[in-house]
């Protein structure tokens, strides 16, 4: 009863506070916060789903509407959220360690990018395009299928590997793809180089909405589709299939679970979440290049499922939720802050601020956060903030 | 096609590969030692490597600032820069172990792998981070040493410039001694020993604890030694620019049979003369369709091949499979 004052309390009082200081970080994470709380409290289901709809379907869009900012903030979130879901599958449930993920975010991206902007006609000749908007949801099936093809493409050869040698070669298909999307401007100039594809063209917005409001329900309501889907195959034979692959493959074989065909089917349903993001993601930025798609993002996306708890569908939510948020909002803040001081002239201990290097931008640290956060988590809590129930009973 | 062309520069490319290839070499040393003992891959290893190439561009400045960059004879200001590579580098891998794999030593496999991955994440923003505070950049310029850059024309497609001679003589050096320390020695042997089985080499008496640390000491002495050597190659080095060579070097020592020391040599030396031929004739034979920059694709495909048809490399792996 308390717990349920508390949290319709808190969801209330933050959104409030948001409303009254648009600008504040602090305030925005207090919302996010209570939204965690709600999630977590012993409450009602009624009173947590409402609760939890209330806030991301009602007054998250409010707040984007004062400040589109945060609503970009919670649109990047809503994809980070449903990359680490997708990688989650890969290396939480079947223990295969992919550190090239974000290649198949790529695949996504550049299949809509090239048929949704007029670059379609340097590569096939004529003048039909860019698609017309409408094609655009035609095409989130599509880059699904293509990332999904290209996940299995990836499995055929290197399923025999195991462990390390595994990591180390999707991190090397990965560098592939990239330096791919690189450098075929020529012979053939599919993806225009390190230049880029724009303009790609946006959907039409039902009802009018703003780009802003209408990417962030899209993305949303992805993720929860991606969440269903994910909660269902964890309960699924093909679930328990790859905790046994992972816990065990020479077990795994012994008891009947094929191989081949689910390790394939792991890389495919992991890499076909990134490629229906990549759609979005090439749609929502209207123009792509090979940088957003680095090894720093597909090891940022490692980092989310690892601080949450491999395995565990709650724990990606969050990981991702509180990583992307430091990269976004808490490292940019600091600089920020600290630009802020610097102008003013503030001294600490005698030092002067202003004397601080220019070459020194925290904003530019997110490699270090990665790090702490990976190696911290490997040695105080390898299961993660929410671990997945039977790795905690392992655990224990 | 030119063919005139493409055989007049073979000598030179050959020269640039055989460079390369002690380079990579080198740094294999440090993977494969490290597997060989306790069977995981030292991700963080390239930026171990690179910070033996910053620890020497420090010294080489500072000396500069002294005023004895061009005071001492040049063969004195590479070992002095040398050393320094060598003992910052193992110095750092001995820490890196001590914090982040030894607790982890018996757990699945993957944990320490994500906690190396997170270690090299975090000395790449550490080297920009003292960097930035330091000299107020991150990007820094090996200072030149006149001696280095003179160049011997030998025809008139192939000059041999000092440096490379250099680059190739140290290295050479390095790997007789590692390869004396290794199969000569009271310590060559424990360490060798623990390789073997760590259980039953405790039972003997070898403190295995200390000889890990000796491990990571060696392999990452020789990984700044390459640090340093790179830096004196290619002039410029950043705290991001040791991710791409440790990946190749990671791909040698696979190549050459991972936990086999003769073999990152092997390795080493296919890939980095694999490379310069791909980087040299790529463009010339394709006519300009494909450049150079595809030689990392084919280093990478090379790996994913040599994995799948002959996983134990060229020379075969010696560390047994886990169970």
């Amino acid at each position: 009863m308390i717990q349920a004052l508390v949290a319709v309390a808190l969801v209330g009082v933050s959104a409030l506070a948001v409303a009254v200081y648009p600008r504040s970080v602090l305030v925005f994470l207090l919302f996010q916060g209570s939204i965690l709380f709600a999630y977590r409290a012993r409450i009602p289901e009624w009173l947590r789903w409402s609760l939890l709809a209330a806030a991301l379907l009602v007054l998250m869009p409010v707040i984007g509407y004062f400040n589109g900012y945060y609503l970009e903030v919670a649109t990047q979130v809503g994809i980070f959220v449903a990359l680490a879901l997708g990688l989650n599958i890969v290396v939480g449930l079947a223990g295969l360690l992919d550190l090239g993920y974000v290649a198949f975010f790529a695949v996504g991206a550049y299949t809509w990018a090239i048929f949704g902007s007029p670059h379609a006609n340097v590569v096939f000749g004529g003048e039909s395009f860019p698609l017309a908007g409408g094609w655009f949801y035609l095409f989130l099936l599509v880059g699904l299928g293509v990332a999904a093809l290209t996940g299995v493409l990836l499995g055929l050869p290197v399923l025999r590997l195991h462990g390390d040698y595994l990591a180390v070669v999707t991190l090397g298909f990965g560098e592939v793809i990239r330096v791919l999307a690189n450098n075929l401007d020529k012979p053939i100039n599919l993806t225009n180089g390190p230049k880029g594809i724009t303009p790609i063209s946006r959907p039409p917005a039902p009802l009018g909405l703003p780009y802003g409001e209408y990417f962030y329900f899209l993305a949303l309501l992805i993720v929860v589709v991606v969440v269903l889907v994910n909660r269902r195959l964890e309960d699924s034979h093909i679930g328990r299939a790859w905790e046994a692959i992972r816990e065990d493959e020479l077990a795994a074989r012994a008891m009947g679970v094929p191989l081949v065909r689910m390790k394939l089917m792991a890389f495919a349903c992991g890499a076909s979440f990134a490629g229906i993001m990549g759609v979005l993601f090439s749609a929502k930025q209207v123009f792509i290049n090979p940088e957003s798609f680095t090894f720093l993002e597909s090891i940022g996306v490692l980092a989310m499922v690892i601080l949450g708890g491999m395995g565990s569908i709650p724990g990606a939510i969050l990981g991702a939720t509180v990583v992307t948020v430091l990269n976004l909002q808490v490292l940019k803040g600091f600089s920020l802050w600290l630009n802020e001081l610097k102008n003013a002239g503030v001294t600490v201990l005698g030092f002067s601020l202003a004397d601080l290097p220019t070459q020194f931008e925290p904003a530019k640290y997110e490699r270090m956060v990665f790090g702490i956060i990976l190696v911290l988590m490997m040695i105080y809590r390898p299961q993660g903030i929410f671990p997945a129930r039977r790795r905690q009973r392992e655990m224990q | 096609m030119d063919v005139a062309l493409l055989i007049g520069i073979f000598p030179q490319v050959l020269l640039d590969g055989i460079t390369l290839g002690f380079m990579y070499a080198l740094i294999a040393l440090g993977y494969t030692m490290v597997y060989g003992v306790l069977e995981f891959i030292n991700f963080a290893h390239s930026e171990i490597f690179i910070v033996g190439a910053f620890v020497g561009v420090e010294v080489m400045l500072g000396l500069k600032s002294a005023g004895l960059l061009d005071g001492l004879p040049w063969p004195v200001v590479l070992v002095l820069v040398l050393l320094a590579g060598m003992a910052g580098s193992g110095f750092l891998a001995v820490t890196v172990e001590r914090v982040a794999y030894r607790p982890l030593r018996n757990a699945p496999r993957l944990i320490p792998l994500i906690s190396a991955i997170g270690i090299s994440f975090f000395l790449q923003d550490m080297i920009r981070l003292f960097e930035s505070l330091w000299r107020n950049a991150f990007n820094l310029v090996y200072p030149t040493l006149d001696a280095l850059n003179l160049r011997f024309e030998l025809t008139e497609t192939l000059d041999v410039s000092v440096k490379s001679l250099v680059v190739i003589g140290a290295a050479l050096g390095m790997l007789w001694l590692l390869h004396m320390i290794v199969n000569r020695t009271k310590v060559g042997t424990a360490i060798r020993a623990v390789a073997e089985d760590q259980a039953a080499a405790s039972l003997m008496g070898i403190d295995v604890n200390r000889m890990i640390s000796l491990t990571f000491l060696i392999g990452g002495a020789m990984g700044g030694a390459a640090g340093v050597l790179f830096g004196v190659q290619y002039g410029l080095i950043n705290p991001y620019s040791g991710f791409i060579p440790g990946l190749k070097a990671f791909t040698a020592a696979v190549l050459g049979g991972i936990g086999n020391i003769p073999g990152a040599m092997v390795g080493g030396l296919v890939l980095g003369l694999l490379e310069a031929f791909a980087a040299s004739y790529l463009s010339l034979l394709t006519g300009g369709a494909f450049g150079a920059e595809y030689k990392d694709i084919l280093a990478f495909s090379m790996l994913i091949l040599i994995l799948i048809f002959r996983p134990k490399g060229l020379l075969g792996e010696v560390v047994r499979e886990r169970a």
